[in-house]
């Protein structure tokens, strides 16, 4: 097949997709009031009992990079969602039978979940200066790759999952005993290293522990040191997710998503065009 | 080369097989009427020309091209209306109608000419910008009509394109099939449930239980029931069907309490039947055969048994007493 017919697949999922997010006013809300309300309800909650998680690390500092991730995640979730949406209300075999590829219309659907989640991550960045949160341009550059490589991951394992799925109570079955637990069990909201046993393995075999690790450690590497630390002593490595002693570094945690990403993509694109 | 080939096409769910080995062609410029009972394999078929399933066994091909091997050129060959909706209620008209002549890589400078067009045919040319969730059940078909023609297919496949509809509306889809063919060469496959449009088709397959069992045109088919209808309602059914077979040596079938059967020659038969029939009638009446009678003598069931509302019923019923 043609590369331009390749790429008309691509284009034209992600113009309908998008063309629906900026039309649906009511997603367009709840997708930036959710974030917005687990970051003022657990931070100003958590912030009194839970003191300094490592010198200069209050709760805000350290929830706030993780709301941001599961930002990410949630929006890339909903790109198998749609999925499910539109084979029952039928859209789906209007594009079924459409001369695109199957694996241009992942393709395509990722590109738009991606798009949209990453427009989600940074419309968050603006709560930084109310939770006492230091931004640089340089942070904002790198952060970019970072929550584009959680979304395509995520948004492939969306569409794996959707695949099969026939109803939205299915999928929605899905999301609370898979989705929720992996979000909580990431580091979003504690961190995973001095947890139980068991715990600290769920957490560790999960993809997401790795990106919500990067982002924050991309954040905590820009904060001003408190007064009086000695120079050179990172903050994030009292935070930093260890795995058999060897404490993750950005570009570590980046390789782990992009692996399993890899991985959840090929199985999507196969599963999407076997189905009927 | 025919616009539809079918050879033989098996498709098995599991145990269940759904199509059992049919075999016909579709020519071009046709009209062609695919007709039975819910679950006799209708929609399995189509689902199979147009890509969507795969068949366990068999070869078919859509204007000339394969459907196992060349999706993308059958896929390009044809327009589809579906039973269900298959509109993005969210997106206006004008968004559905460009979604898909993008997916179809429909030329940027005919894109906004044929879909203007295409809307004025149908009639929805004011009602574009509207959000499609704003919309009737009618007006709905009609846009998917419009839009399954948006990238000049040679074949169209209508499932049931009227099914749900009120009878203007229906009338108005009819309108929109007939001028097409006019216009162009279209090959146009359907299914329906309306005898009544069936009889607008050029030829028309039965399929009863994933099986060919008639195929022919429509007013040969009726001949096949062997001249008039003829229905009475007599004082006691059960001596009436005994002296119908046994004097007469006909073939009557009880439907809705009444009996019916058919005969060559009805202004010959009736006179003396009335004479010499040993049971009292209450009614008698004679029509020419319609294609339910086809359908009734073909698969032994009436096609809309099962689904029929009472209106439908009563609809129907009063069809075949003005015929």
């Amino acid at each position: 097949m043609k590369m331009g017919e390749q790429f008309r697949g691509v284009w034209v999922i992600a113009y309908r997709d998008l063309l629906r997010f900026t039309g649906d006013r009511i997603r367009l809300f709840s997708s930036f009031a959710m974030p917005i309300i687990f970051l003022v309800i657990f931070g100003a909650g958590f912030s009194n009992v839970i003191g300094q998680l490592a010198p200069g690390v209050d709760f805000m500092k350290f929830i706030y990079p993780g709301i941001i991730a599961m930002t990410v995640l949630n929006s890339s979730m909903m790109s198998g969602l749609s999925i499910v949406w539109d084979r029952e209300f039928g859209f789906l075999r209007e594009v079924l039978v459409a001369p695109l590829s199957r694996g241009s219309v992942v393709a395509g659907k990722i590109v738009s979940s991606a798009v949209i989640s990453l427009a989600q991550g940074v419309v968050m960045l603006i709560l930084a200066p109310f939770v006492d949160v230091r931004l640089t341009a340089l942070l904002v550059l790198k952060l970019i790759p970072v929550l584009l490589l959680i979304s395509v991951s995520i948004s492939a394992l969306g569409i794996l999952i959707a695949s099969r799925m026939r109803s939205q109570q299915g999928f929605q079955v899905v999301i609370m005993v898979l989705l929720m637990p992996m979000t909580f069990l990431s580091g979003v909201m504690f961190p995973v290293n001095n947890v139980p046993v068991w715990m600290e393995v769920i957490s560790k075999i999960n993809p997401l522990t790795y990106g919500v690790d990067a982002v924050r450690q991309l954040f905590l590497a820009v904060q001003p040191l408190p007064a009086g630390m000695p120079a050179g002593i990172s903050m994030s490595s009292a935070i930093g997710v260890t795995v058999f002693n060897h404490t993750m570094s950005v570009m570590d945690d980046a390789l782990v998503v992009a692996a399993i990403g890899a991985v959840l993509l090929t199985l999507a694109a196969v599963a999407f065009s076997k189905q009927d | 080369m025919s616009a539809i080939e079918i050879n033989n096409i098996v498709k098995k769910f599991g145990q269940i097989t759904a199509v059992d080995g049919i075999s016909f062609n579709v020519e071009k410029g046709e009209i062609f009427g695919f007709l039975g009972p819910n679950g006799a394999g209708k929609t399995t078929t189509i689902n199979i020309l147009c890509t969507l399933l795969s068949p366990t066994n068999g070869k078919a091909s859509v204007n000339g091209f394969d459907v196992v091997r060349e999706r993308r050129q059958v896929q390009r060959s044809i327009g589809l209306v579906f039973q269900d909706p298959t509109l993005d209620d969210y997106l206006t008209a004008d968004q559905n109608m460009r979604f898909h002549a993008y997916a179809y890589g429909v030329p940027k400078d005919l894109r906004e000419k044929r879909i203007t067009e295409l809307m004025e045919m149908v009639e929805l040319v004011e009602r574009r910008k509207s959000r499609v969730s704003t919309y009737s059940g009618g007006m709905k078909r009609r846009l998917e009509i419009a839009r399954g023609l948006l990238h000049h297919p040679q074949i169209l496949f209508l499932d049931e394109p009227t099914l749900g509809l009120d009878p203007q509306t229906r009338r108005y889809i009819w309108d929109y099939i007939t001028t097409l063919r006019k216009q162009e060469i279209l090959t146009i496959f359907m299914t329906t449930h309306y005898m009544d449009e069936a009889e607008y088709c050029d030829r028309i397959a039965v399929i009863d239980r994933g099986k060919i069992v008639a195929l022919d045109t429509p007013s040969k088919l009726k001949d096949t029931v062997g001249g008039d209808v003829v229905t009475i309602q007599a004082d006691n059914q059960e001596r009436a069907l005994k002296e119908l077979k046994e004097k007469f040596d006909l073939a009557p079938i009880v439907q809705n309490g009444l009996v019916s059967f058919s005969v060559p020659h009805s202004d010959v038969f009736l006179p003396d039947f009335i004479k010499s029939f040993g049971v009292s009638l209450h009614s008698i009446s004679v029509r020419r055969p319609t294609l339910d009678d086809v359908f009734l003598k073909l698969t032994g069931r009436a096609i809309r048994e099962q689904e029929a509302g009472g209106w439908d019923m009563m609809r129907r019923m009063m069809g075949a007493m003005h015929r």
